[in-house]
């Protein structure tokens, strides 16, 4: 067990825990943070998803050990349900999800291409999403809630 | 922390004695306040996937007549309703509130409906099989409740103003004289915070969907935005005070039991607690997750051999040569004469392979067992049913169980949660904490209730014209276990390890004859034949009367369960294939020829306005002069009577297939849709796309696999899905407000249909048929190069 300090949704946090426990269970067990999502814990899924460096980071693979000082963003930084991200708030207006479960990967993913490239083509945003699995079907909506959330940012930097 | 309980909820559940996390060690069946449970004794019967069996996929238990059970009431109006149909991502939580305020005519944000909890809602047994709109959103159940309670105000009112029922009109909770609407009083005053102490009453009258201002509106559903900013309340983010974390460790093969543990190799792991082992089952408590998972995978436990598996090459061959169960779903006792007599015979053989569910999330659930009393949180489709069979597995009385529904991940039939649920119980009883368990992809994956394999063979007898005359079906499909149902906790991995036995199997053959009512429940009968069984009045939506029907079930090397749309999908994937190949042989287009043989008007609606929206092309299939080589493109058609009464769907899918590489594109898939009365149109249009995209994956992809001894299919590589970057067709929805029929469910018709579409598409574009799921390239290359 060993010391950690992370930057979690710009709060300083500190744990105490094994290196190599992936940076998943220290955000879901030691921190109760409920963003990210125990799918697969083999990088196959990217329900476990969280932002570092403006990276799409698997979390589920990423031994905490080798992320002291690290500034993560989750899901639950962007936005809260009085208030949420314009991007959580394109999912919700497009309704695009079932049981909710893939949100957070899908999300996550599509937050840290955009935010890289926010005029990103049909082809950069699928080739984002290659890696992120929906089991419910709801891929349609999902594009479409991405491709809404393009529209208002596209908007917002014109205005 | 946010929750679905809102301020008001919570602090009712504190009163009778619950936290929200249900951390009260306090006698839960305490009565208190307006909150009323009724116990009602688990069902008996247990969810057998015998074709013939004549009941809905899922029972629907036997919940209360008391009208306190399902709606209640505070002093400032607030109403809280219970329900035991629970929200799974189908928008259902939604729904029922919904259907609350419609029938209350109150607000929506003034209900607070409170779900599968058994120790505060109803048991309507479990929550799948497309039966939660026809359980709660007909004339029983929680809308009968909803409508008694509204009549039961109005005439409390009646006598409290002394005016006429008549007179009287009910709004946002206040019910007020027509003709003075100051003479008025809420429902707070009427009977907050009191009981009803009335019976559902089977005369209270719904409110015709013409009049609806909440139900049947696209409300936008009340979990999302939790969902959308990462606060709700999965299963897997239950905590309560000094929760351990536990991992499983099964057999390394299918058939292994345990010979021996050797605990020394952990125990002394950082934060290891316990090992637990029940006869075959095995699990290793922690104080941390990770420290579970690391201890989980160092344990030195030592198995026998396995059973051995069959081989999976000639598997559809092997099952035709085991002990069989047999049953008829109709027999007209002419086929084989007709067959004799026909004109022409087309016959084919449809082969479909075993399926998982294969959730996002893998399962979790947290237990508390203490001497007092035993609490679970789990994703559970069925809650009075687990606290049965959970009393079975612990030895512990059904009344010192409850069982508290979280959501998981999106389940489509039984996944794991029910085997999770009895893994935290198990190791929760060894240590005396509560404990976590969530399962490894591979665990689950490899140990699941996978969908049933057919093997389905069909003939066609036709006259001289071209009209069927006759329609022949066998079929041998695989079964091992189930739904644990309220007694057989064997019927998963977990109980079964730990000693329980699944359901036996009981062979018989030859079947009995055909009788009593003509069921559809498993969709074996297509919908192109009468369904006449003796001298009954014909009961299915076709017009071939000589029909035969008989299923073969026979037992699974691996657990089997209710995968979405079980059986029903393999067997209208083989009905809409064939009736294709005999209209493709007669020069007929798909689309006519399936009206011709059809005489459900609502069957044929949804044939004819998928084809209208989609804009058929009328012809034969195939399309005439596609090249043999490079990409092509083609359309086909596919519908069901969802289980013989419980939604009609019908799709056009248009395809494109690149003839050298094998790969098949879905483009587009029309859809029409009619199952009655819509709750909420978004909620439905969201299922048909759901549907129908599974159901591409399932069509195209999805196959488990094994080797000699163990299952191969355990994690995102070797089982193969539908990621979000892949091609996955447009979806449009034509959906048909039926305002005065039956409600039906809505959750598993489309994707019945999307196979044979597909399927037909690809004949459409290429002239090759394909009978094989899935329709990998190499299966579709093999297929093409077998073309004269």
């Amino acid at each position: 067990m060993s010391v950690f300090t992370l930057k979690v949704d710009g709060r300083s946090r500190t744990v105490d825990v094994d290196p190599s426990t992936p940076l998943l269970y220290v955000l879901t067990d030691d921190l109760e943070l409920r963003g990210p999502k125990f799918g697969c814990g083999l990088s196959q899924c990217g329900a476990c998803t969280v932002i570092i460096k403006g990276q799409p980071v698997r979390s589920c693979s990423a031994p905490v050990g080798q992320l002291d000082g690290s500034e993560i963003t989750t899901l639950e930084g962007l936005g809260t349900v009085e208030n949420p991200h314009p991007i959580q708030k394109a999912f919700i207006d497009e309704q695009a999800m079932q049981c909710g479960f893939c949100i957070n990967g899908v999300i996550m993913t599509a937050k840290a291409l955009l935010d890289r490239t926010p005029n990103a083509s049909d082809a950069q945003i699928r080739q984002a999403m290659s890696g992120v699995l929906c089991r419910c079907g709801a891929h349609q909506r999902i594009f479409q809630a991405i491709r809404r959330y393009m529209q208002a940012n596209a908007q917002g930097r014109m205005a | 922390m946010t929750s679905m309980l809102n301020a008001e909820a919570r602090a009712a559940l504190t009163d009778a004695g619950f936290t929200e996390a249900g951390l009260s060690r306090r006698d839960f069946l305490k009565q208190s306040g307006a909150l009323i449970v009724t116990f009602a004794a688990a069902g008996a019967a247990t969810d057998l996937l015998s074709p013939n069996a004549a009941f809905a996929q899922g029972i629907n238990g036997s919940p209360s007549n008391q009208l306190d059970s399902w709606i209640a009431i505070s002093a400032d109006g607030r109403v809280t309703a219970y329900t035991g149909k629970c929200e799974f991502g189908q928008g259902l939580f939604t729904a029922q509130t919904q259907l609350v305020a419609e029938e209350l005519s109150v607000p929506l944000d003034r209900v607070q409906l409170i779900q599968c909890d058994t120790a505060l809602t109803p048991d309507q047994g479990t929550t799948s099989g497309a039966q939660s709109h026809p359980t709660n959103f007909n004339t029983s159940n929680l809308a009968l409740a909803g409508a008694t309670a509204r009549e039961a105000l109005l005439q409390m009112a009646s006598t409290k103003l002394a005016v006429p029922v008549e007179q009287l009109t009910a709004k946002d909770g206040v019910i007020s004289a027509l003709s003075d609407p100051s003479k008025r009083i809420t429902y707070g005053d009427l009977v907050g915070g009191k009981k009803f102490e009335l019976r559902l009453n089977p005369g209270a009258k719904r409110k015709h969907p013409s009049t609806w201002t909440v139900l049947g509106t696209p409300v936008k559903r009340l979990d999302i935005p939790a969902l959308a900013t990462g606060s709700y309340e999965f299963v897997h983010n239950v905590r309560v005070p000094e929760m351990l974390h536990g991992r499983v460790v099964r057999p390394p093969s299918v058939g292994a039991t345990l010979m021996g543990v050797d605990e020394a190799s952990v125990l002394k792991m950082p934060g290891v607690v316990k090992v637990v082992v029940k006869k075959n089952f095995v699990g290793v408590v922690a104080q941390k997750p990770w420290q579970a998972v690391q201890a989980a995978a160092k344990l030195n436990a030592t198995w026998s051999r396995g059973s051995g598996l069959p081989d999976q090459k000639t598997f559809y061959q092997h099952m035709r040569t085991r002990p069989t169960r047999d049953a008829f779903t109709v027999n007209s006792g002419d086929v084989d004469q007709k067959i004799a007599g026909a004109a022409r015979v087309v016959q084919a053989t449809y082969r479909y392979p075993y399926q998982m569910h294969a959730s996002i999330g893998t399962a979790c659930a947290v237990a508390d067992v203490k001497a007092e009393g035993v609490t679970i949180w789990s994703a559970t489709q069925a809650v009075h049913p687990l606290r049965n069979t959970t009393a079975l597995l612990l030895g512990v009385p059904p009344a010192n169980v409850r069982i508290v529904f979280k959501m998981g991940a999106g389940c489509y039939g039984v996944n794991g949660a029910d085997t999770v649920s009895y893994d935290a119980a198990l190791m929760s009883q060894a240590v005396g904490k509560p404990v976590r368990v969530q399962l490894s992809r591979q665990d689950e994956m490899a140990w699941e209730n996978y969908g049933l394999a057919f093997v389905i063979d069909q003939k066609i007898a036709l006259d001289a014209s071209g009209t069927i005359v006759a329609w022949d079906y066998e079929a041998w499909s695989t079964t091992l276990g189930g739904r644990p149902g309220a007694n057989n906790p064997g019927n998963v991995v977990t109980g079964f390890l730990a000693g329980f036995p699944p359901q036996a199997f009981n062979p018989r053959s030859p079947a009995p004859p055909a009788q009593g009512d003509f069921d559809n429940g498993s969709n074996t009968a297509p919908s192109y034949v009468t369904g006449r069984i003796g001298t009954a009045e014909a009961a299915g939506t076709g017009l071939v009367s000589s029909e035969r029907v008989l299923s073969h079930t026979v037992e699974s090397p691996f657990f089997t369960g209710p995968l979405r749309s079980p059986a029903r999908l393999q067997n209208t994937f083989a009905h809409e294939s064939l009736m294709d190949e005999v209209a493709a042989s007669l020069k007929a287009d798909p689309v006519e020829y399936r009206l011709r043989h059809l005489r459900d008007p609502r069957l044929k609606e949804v044939v004819t306005r998928a084809a209208q929206t989609a804009k058929w092309d009328t012809r034969p299939s195939p399309r005439p002069a596609n090249r043999r080589t490079g990409v092509v493109s083609g359309r086909g058609i596919a519908c069901v009577l969802y289980e013989g009464d419980n939604g009609y769907c019908a799709t056009v899918a248009e395809v494109d297939v690149n003839q050298d590489t094998g790969v098949v594109t879905v483009k587009r898939c029309v859809v029409a849709m009619d199952a009655g009365p819509i709750s909420n149109p978004d909620g439905i249009r969201n299922q048909v796309e759901g549907g129908i995209i599974t159901g591409v994956g399932r069509t195209l992809l999805e196959e488990v696999t094994w080797s000699a001894d163990r299952v191969t299919s355990i994690d995102w590589r070797t089982y193969r899905p539908l990621y979000l970057g892949a091609n996955v067709p447009v979806v449009q929805s034509v959906l048909i407000n039926q305002t005065e029929g039956h409600v039906m469910g809505a959750g598993e018709t489309a994707i019945t249909v999307a196979a044979g579409a597909i399927g037909n598409a690809i004949f459409d574009a290429t002239g090759v048929r394909l009978r094989e799921i899935p329709f990998t390239p190499e299966r579709v290359k093999a297929a093409l190069a077998a073309r004269a």
